[in-house]
């Protein structure tokens, strides 16, 4: 099937590059090829493309006047607006003016806007801590809708900044929206309440993962390299993170728990102010504060108290192990 | 005099903006612009240390795991444990392939496109570098790529995802390898390899990295004709010959390494400077300048006394970046410096001969390449699937310490000091700061504004000169000031 062109405009604002980096870790073969067989023409990228300086000044002027159409705008990193809402903590080098401005005037053109990244999305990373940058993301504020752009901003087809939250961002997460795009299959329905996409964004990082039978037993790893479950004690949220990592896994076979640390919740707005050491699970009286989101409280700790007594020698010996201690037993499986 | 602003100059990791003054043809004076500040080290005090494992891979996503690698040691030296050998077997592996998928990333992706431009159509090899490396378009950039994903599967096994991992910690690995996942890591390794032998280098790795000088190498080069089939890293050494980069962007000649990849007693490579003569490093004698950046005016302190206050307005300032200084003297780091301190007969004959410029710097990044990979499957054979991958340590309440450790880049220093539990100072100086640095209060300009004077610059061929000399460093910019 022949697509349309799309003109596709990728520009890096207050962030570290990471979710391009992921996205050239894709385990489609030549990502960038197969974007353009879905008709997706990338104007410039400033990692990949050949036009460096006044070259490259020459589209972004094009697309920010509207001289050269833009079908789609990806931004990646957050928006920077300290000092004084100046926006001079990052100047578009070569230009003089700040990012904060090229943003904003290339998105009144664009007929999408993807924010690539959690920064891009809502502030992520780089608006820790006190924010010294002023960082932000072009529809929110952290949790807070408005960001750069505003809360009523609407793209020219009538959708909100599409957030690929993820810090990094999967490669599938960027492919598959963009190629959904350019198909003209993505509209408002496919985004969930804080403009991610449904289609990853409607699964929780807890789906696949491969500790699930240290989950139902409460069989907890102590320190990092045990095998046992990172909710009770490591900082793991996985129950309550909004993304599909462990069931489309992470260069090749890995996603985070399967690397043995917590799940840091990243494609949430505010992930980066956890109000308590990321690798620590905060615990009142014992119990673990955020559990799973829609579970009553007092069911998951009776069924926690049941399972735990229920613990096999092999779950509870193995969980704070880092290597099987207790194989499973081996039981007849015919009648012969 | 003519003054040209370049930017955005891509290509590199981050925003870079380079300001020339052209007079006859060439460079008079450079300065480097690095126009993006975050803040990271704002954002880190006052947090719990062990925090800084998930904030500083952030910091970049192209040296992530260097980052991880360095606070993971800085917080080791402050908390008193050491990685057992697993652990740091693990380690390594992650910094390693890190730093070779960079190094490849920077030839295929970032700097042999250059050579591909139409400034260069006359040239005999153009055809073949066109067809090759043209951006985004040449054969390589797919092939390239894929083998590099598949290569980057090792940090799916190792650390979960890359990049940005909390799986470097400071008592070792968070992820225990089991017996099946050695293998697979063996594999991994031997598919990486066969890329690089038929596809870059044409040749065994270990020949690669047994050549002894540049009159071996030209030998080596000459072994087969170059054509499509002949490899690539061929095709730059006759594209290198016959444009002679080598008389393009020598900077200072002194170079530095913290030393590579940690063992029991040592670094793999070993740490030092070179000058023309090997010196051991004198870690307390770097300091860091702060009169050219936009930075409230300090004297110049030791990193662990460091701080980092912006001052946008500051008059005569034109960079965030910091001056970094060792001993007052501007240096040079990157694989080149790790292989000159380390004594690698053809890093030394290359910078003998011509001192560091865009061809010492691009043969010693694929040198490394080939010295690399060999480690890595033994470091991975030697993994024992059973034996402890991390050892407990706990967060203390007053403690200082510093990780210093060898990204692709270079050199990466983090300085941590930890009062009543939380972190009171954070310092990062990072490769690129040293390279890109700013002059300092006696004016001295960093080791790019060095390497760019005299540097052809005009129409034509002239025009790609200056691009050359700054991606033959390999910038990153969002760790420079970070």
């Amino acid at each position: 099937m022949r697509t349309p062109g799309m003109n596709v405009l990728w520009v890096q604002s207050g962030g570290c590059g990471g979710c391009t980096m992921s996205l050239l870790c894709s385990a489609v073969r030549d990502p960038m090829g197969r974007l353009a067989d879905a008709g997706l023409n990338l104007l410039w990228h400033p990692s990949l493309s050949e036009a460096t300086g006044a070259e490259a000044l020459a589209t972004l002027d094009a697309c920010a006047s509207g001289k050269m159409p833009l079908d789609i705008l990806c931004v990646e990193g957050a928006v920077l607006r300290g000092p004084n809402g100046t926006g001079r903590f990052h100047v578009l080098s070569g230009t003089g003016q700040p990012m904060m401005q090229w943003v904003r005037r290339l998105a009144e053109r664009a007929h999408h806007v993807a924010a690539v990244g959690t920064c891009a999305a809502y502030g992520g990373m780089t608006s820790a801590g006190a924010n010294p940058a002023d960082a932000c993301g072009l529809q929110y504020d952290g949790d807070t809708p408005g960001g750069l752009l505003g809360v009523t901003w609407r793209d020219r087809c009538g959708l909100p900044v599409i957030n690929l939250a993820g810090c990094p961002t999967h490669p599938a997460w960027v492919m598959e929206t963009l190629v959904a795009l350019s198909l003209g299959s993505f509209g408002a329905a496919d985004l969930d309440a804080l403009g991610r996409p449904r289609s990853y964004a409607d699964q929780l990082v807890h789906h696949g993962c491969p500790r699930n039978e240290f989950y139902e037993f409460k069989a907890s790893a102590e320190k990092p390299s045990h095998l046992g479950c990172l909710m009770e004690n490591m900082g793991c949220k996985a129950t309550q993170a909004h993304a599909d990592c462990n069931t489309r896994l992470w260069n090749g076979s890995g996603s985070c728990l399967r690397g043995g640390y917590a799940c840091i919740n990243c494609t949430a707005p505010g992930f980066e102010e956890p109000g308590h050491a990321f690798a620590l699970t905060p615990k009142i009286a014992g119990i673990p504060i955020g559990l799973p989101t829609d579970m009553p409280k007092a069911w998951f700790v009776a069924l926690a108290a049941l399972s735990k007594s229920a613990t096999p020698r092999r779950v509870r010996e193995n969980a704070t192990a880092d290597h099987m201690i207790v194989p499973p037993p081996i039981r007849p499986a015919g009648r012969k | 005099m003519t003054r040209i602003v370049v930017g955005p100059f891509n290509r590199v990791e981050g925003d870079l903006e380079v300001a020339l003054e052209v007079e006859d043809g060439a460079v008079r004076s450079a300065q480097v612009n690095s126009p993006l500040f975050r803040g990271f080290e704002q954002i880190l005090a006052g947090k719990a240390p062990l925090d800084a494992l998930a904030l500083v891979p952030r910091i970049c996503g192209i040296c992530s795991v260097a980052q991880s690698a360095a606070a993971a040691q800085a917080l080791a030296h402050a908390m008193g444990v050491d990685p057992p050998e697993n652990g740091r077997l693990a380690s390594n592996l992650v910094l390693a392939a890190e730093n070779l998928a960079d190094h490849l990333t920077h030839f295929y992706l970032f700097f042999m496109p250059d050579f591909a431009r139409r400034q260069y159509a006359r040239r005999r090899w153009f055809p073949l570098a066109e067809q090759r490396f043209q951006a985004m378009r040449g054969s390589a950039s797919a092939e390239t790529l894929d083998a590099r994903a598949r290569f980057l599967e090792l940090m799916g096994i190792l650390a979960g995802k890359w990049p940005h991992t909390l799986a470097l910690q400071p008592g070792g690995s968070s992820r225990p390898v089991q017996p099946a996942e050695k293998v697979q890591l063996f594999v991994l390794l031997r598919a990486f390899r066969n890329f690089l032998e038929r596809v870059v280098f044409g040749d065994e790795l270990e020949r690669v990295g047994a050549i002894d000088g540049l009159s071996a190498l030209e030998a080596w080069r000459d072994e087969r004709p170059v054509n499509a089939q002949a490899s690539d890293f061929r095709l730059f050494l006759e594209i290198a010959a016959d444009l002679d980069v080598s008389r393009l962007g020598r900077a200072t000649d002194v170079f530095l390494s913290y030393g590579a990849y940690r063992q029991a007693a040592a670094t793999h490579f070993a740490a030092g400077v070179f000058d023309g003569a090997l010196h051991a490093l004198e870690e307390p004698s770097i300091s860091e300048d702060v009169s050219h950046a936009w930075l409230v005016e300090d004297a110049p302190r030791h990193p662990a006394e460091g701080a980092t206050r912006p001052a946008p307005d500051k008059p005569g300032a034109y960079t965030w970046c910091k001056a970094p200084r060792l001993g007052g003297r501007v240096v040079e780091v990157g694989a080149l410096a790790r292989q000159v301190v380390n004594g690698h007969p053809l890093a030394r004959d290359l910078v003998f001969r011509a001192g560091g410029n865009v061809f010492s710097r691009v043969v010693a990044r694929l040198l490394e390449l080939a010295l690399v990979v060999p480690e890595m499957e033994r470091w991975a054979m030697s993994l024992e699937p059973g034996a402890p991958f991390c050892l407990s340590a706990t967060e203390p309440d007053d403690a200082t310490g510093a990780g210093l450790v060898e990204a692709a880049r270079g050199s990466l220093g983090h300085w941590l000091v930890i009062r009543r539990g939380r972190i009171n100072g954070y310092q990062i100086v990072a490769p690129t700061t040293w390279n890109f640095s700013p002059r300092d209060a006696a004016g001295r300009p960093g080791a790019l504004e060095q390497a760019l004077v005299g540097t052809p610059a005009g129409e034509g061929e002239a025009e790609v000169a200056v691009q050359h000399v700054v991606r033959s460093f390999d910038p990153c910019m969002v760790c420079t000031v970070h």
